[in-house]
């Protein structure tokens, strides 16, 4: 009886029931409270309009944080001088984006008048290879491990994407104290009757590191893109290869790496716009050296801006815009990728 | 009746807003960075301050080195920022240091023993203004583990040894214990000058323009990369960052891994404290090169800001932080030399240090008086810090191998002038 009368829509009873009541005479206090002036926006603007008053509050908010200091960066990139207001600033044109790419040879940063741009700019690509390679392979194994029936699965999952959850400071911090002279990866080295090896004097060492440890903190992320991508294939075109007698290396060549493509394709190109970006992990690892063997593009902007005594915002306007660019094309080829794959 | 009500009401309102007006206080903020103690005792002599003083309110803001250096003066140029702070880049910030002199009681006592000083925190062409005091004068110089010494049996270079022989006998001594690190030098351009001056480098200004690379830098920049490469440095500290960042050998020097360690006064009170009887260490004069003997003057100083909307208060706090009796407490408990002409004249007792810590402090004393005029006239140039910072740059890369010394002495101009252009821009 009761079921018969829930279902025909008699009132429900019960503690859940009171609190849905409660929130539905809320919400619907709510729409009588905003009905009268948004009825009146629409009678004002046409119901054709009236999706653009709901994107008005966000519009509002990425214009203030976001297209606003865009902006404000494009002006200060062609400015000079040392104020922090636009009308203190003269107007220079393009002279930091001249300086920035004057440049007698672009392959040899020391020809270059802004050498230190172009050192950062050529470790960025070296760490950008080769951290994508890295992360790739390496997300690419654990997700086709985690995606096998085996013995605490969920325990394996969680732990991959741990780092994931830690600030990249504090990643930074703890292998730091792993990798330094008197660190624990040194002292197990000496036990074992090794020599202590300094992973921040020697250049290869450093860059090694800093790629190992971005792939380590990030590696979960892209796992778990990987991994939804891993189930979302049918299982049945495994069980048909499976009674083909198809071999392993064949099913992943011929199934799961073309139908996986897509997830790969996107994880490829999010590494790659966040290894361009990279700045805090390697920073506070390696502090950008030794010399300038990891520093990258981002640490010379902040450089230029803030750590020098006459704090240049105009040339790091500049090559802001310039790393923007850079970006912006990156994330042009993203969305169609992703738009390809949604279609 | 109705009128009396009134009357009465209206007098409870104004005894309640007199009230309030009475206990209204001005808050005053410092930004403010310690190296050792000093803020705890900075804070005491606030809230001392404060209790003579009912009406004003002082927070001290305890920040990082770092936030004091790349903070601060963009706070500064957009206009913002607290009323006092406490700063080693006198000359980079002297544009938004506020003159008090209007707001002090004394301008002959500030003149008197502060005056030498005043002139590190006045922009160019001034001569009169009083924007703060010296919370302590620092000077670069060599602190040496004499137990390391002792268990190597090497002896120690004497009086007027040069740094050529403090280099080889560092060497010598950590050969023998097998100590990391020979000869340590704070990844500074404040310290690499220590050593500059002394090799004659001069900082001039030539037809206008700034001078950085002389042959007194050329022979430092020479010695620092050449110890480097015979293993008198490890490029652990020089070579183990880049660009402009600071790294400190204090921790180092603390773990008994540094034999000879450059830096200055300002870490005295932290070794007290945090070596003890680990092992023993001494302060000595700085060594000599072909010029002199001297090092490096510098230090921080408490300045008013121009932000602040409380001059008068600011004039207040200031004339009694830098009274001749608080500053002498300030500088007795901190274990600083102090920036005070008179209570230098007459000397600090430092009751709390140990002997070693006061050994190290009259080393430092004495090596006040023997740092030549160069020293002096660098501490105080505007432009010292962009060539400080230039230097540590370029010659971190040369000695990593990245680049040569003649290619850093290029780039370290080239730097300096390109800086100092973009600060002259105006619209």
């Amino acid at each position: 009886m009761t079921d018969t009368m829930r279902s025909h829509g008699a009132p429900a009873r019960g503690p859940s029931a009171a609190a849905a009541a409660v929130t539905t005479g809320g919400a619907n206090a709510l729409m009588r409270l905003t009905d009268p002036p948004m009825r009146a926006v629409q009678r004002l603007i046409g119901a054709a309009r009236m999706p653009y008053v709901f994107l008005l509050p966000n519009l509002v908010f990425f214009g203030l944080f976001v297209f606003l200091p865009i902006g404000i960066n494009i002006v200060f990139s062609v400015t000079g001088g040392t104020g922090l207001f636009p009308s203190e600033r003269p107007y220079v044109g393009a002279e930091h984006f001249a300086r920035l790419l004057d440049c007698g040879s672009y392959l040899e940063a020391g020809s270059c008048r802004e050498d230190l741009f172009w050192r950062g700019v050529g470790n960025t690509l070296t760490f950008t290879v080769f951290q994508m390679v890295a992360m790739v392979l390496f997300s690419l194994i654990t997700a086709l491990v985690l995606n096998r029936p085996i013995r605490g699965r969920g325990f394996f999952r969680a732990v991959y994407f741990f780092p994931v959850l830690l600030s990249p400071v504090v990643v930074a911090l703890i292998w730091k104290w792993i990798l330094q002279r008197d660190g624990l990866l040194n002292a197990v080295l000496t036990t074992a009757g090794g020599e202590k090896i300094l992973f921040f004097v020697d250049p290869g060492w450093a860059m090694f590191w800093s790629v190992f440890v971005s792939v380590w903190a990030h590696m979960g992320f892209y796992t778990l893109i990987l991994l939804a991508g891993l189930q979302a294939i049918p299982r049945d075109v495994y069980e048909a290869a499976e009674m083909d007698g198809t071999r392993p290396w064949r099913v992943f060549h011929r199934i799961t790496l073309p139908l996986l493509w897509p997830n790969l394709l996107v994880v490829l190109v999010l590494v790659l716009i966040r290894s361009v970006q990279v700045f805090d992990e390697v920073f506070v690892l390696t502090g950008g050296g030794p010399g300038t063997a990891t520093m990258m593009v981002v640490q010379y902007i902040y450089t230029t801006a803030f750590a020098n005594q006459v704090q240049n915002f105009g040339l790091a306007g500049a090559a802001s815009v310039l790393l923007g660019a850079v970006l912006f094309v990156l994330t042009l080829i993203q969305l169609f990728l992703s738009r390809r794959r949604a279609s | 009746m109705k009128k009396a009500a009134w009357m009465a009401g209206c007098a409870l309102a104004l005894s309640i807003l007199g009230a309030a007006g009475a206990q209204a206080q001005t808050t005053l903020r410092i930004m403010w960075y310690s190296d050792g103690n000093e803020g705890e005792v900075m804070n005491d002599l606030l809230r001392r301050f404060e209790a003579q003083n009912k009406d004003v309110k002082v927070v001290l803001d305890q920040v990082p080195f770092k936030a004091i250096n790349e903070t601060l003066p963009v706070q500064l140029a957009s206009g913002q920022g607290p009323d006092l702070a406490r700063i080693t880049d006198m000359g980079g910030l002297a544009p938004y240091l506020m003159d008090v002199r209007a707001h002090v009681k004394d301008v002959a006592y500030w003149e008197q023993n502060y005056g030498p000083f005043l002139q590190w925190m006045r922009v160019p062409g001034n001569t009169t203004a009083i924007p703060g005091y010296m919370t302590q004068l620092t000077v670069t110089g060599p602190f040496v583990n004499k137990t390391l010494f002792e268990q190597a049996g090497v002896a120690m270079p004497g009086a007027n040894a040069t740094w050529d022989d403090w280099a080889k006998a560092a060497k010598a001594v950590a050969d023998k214990v097998q100590a990391p690190f020979p000869v340590a030098f704070d990844r500074s351009g404040h310290r690499f000058f220590g050593l500059a001056v002394s090799q004659g480098a001069q900082m001039a200004e030539v037809g206008g323009e700034l001078k950085p690379v002389d042959d007194g830098f050329k022979r430092a920049a020479k010695l620092v990369v050449d110890w480097h490469k015979s293993g008198v440095m490890s490029k652990e500290l020089w070579g183990a960052v880049s660009g402009t960042a600071y790294r400190g050998a204090n921790e180092e020097f603390k773990n008994a891994q540094v034999v000879f360690y450059e830096s200055g006064s300002w870490q005295t009170a932290q070794f007290d404290k945090t070596i003890g009887d680990a092992f023993d260490w001494i302060a000595v004069p700085t060594p000599c090169g072909p010029a002199n003997c001297s090092g490096m003057p510098g230090g921080a100083a408490l300045v008013a800001l121009k932000t602040s909307s409380h001059p008068a208060e600011v004039g207040r706090l200031l004339d009694f932080l830098a009274s001749e009796e608080v500053a002498n407490e300030f500088y007795a408990r901190t274990l600083f030399v102090p920036g005070h002409i008179g209570l230098a004249k007459k000397g600090i007792a430092y009751k709390s240090a140990s002997p070693q810590a006061a050994a190290a402090l009259k080393v430092f004393g004495d090596a006040v008086g023997k740092l030549d005029p160069v020293a002096y006239r660098i501490q105080g140039d505007p432009s010292s810090r962009i060539v400080f910072n230039a230097a540590i740059s370029r010659l971190g890369q040369v000695v990593v191998g990245e680049t040569s010394l003649d290619d850093a002495y290029q780039r370290i101009s080239a730097d300096v002038a390109q800086q100092i252009a973009e600060r002259r821009k105006k619209q």
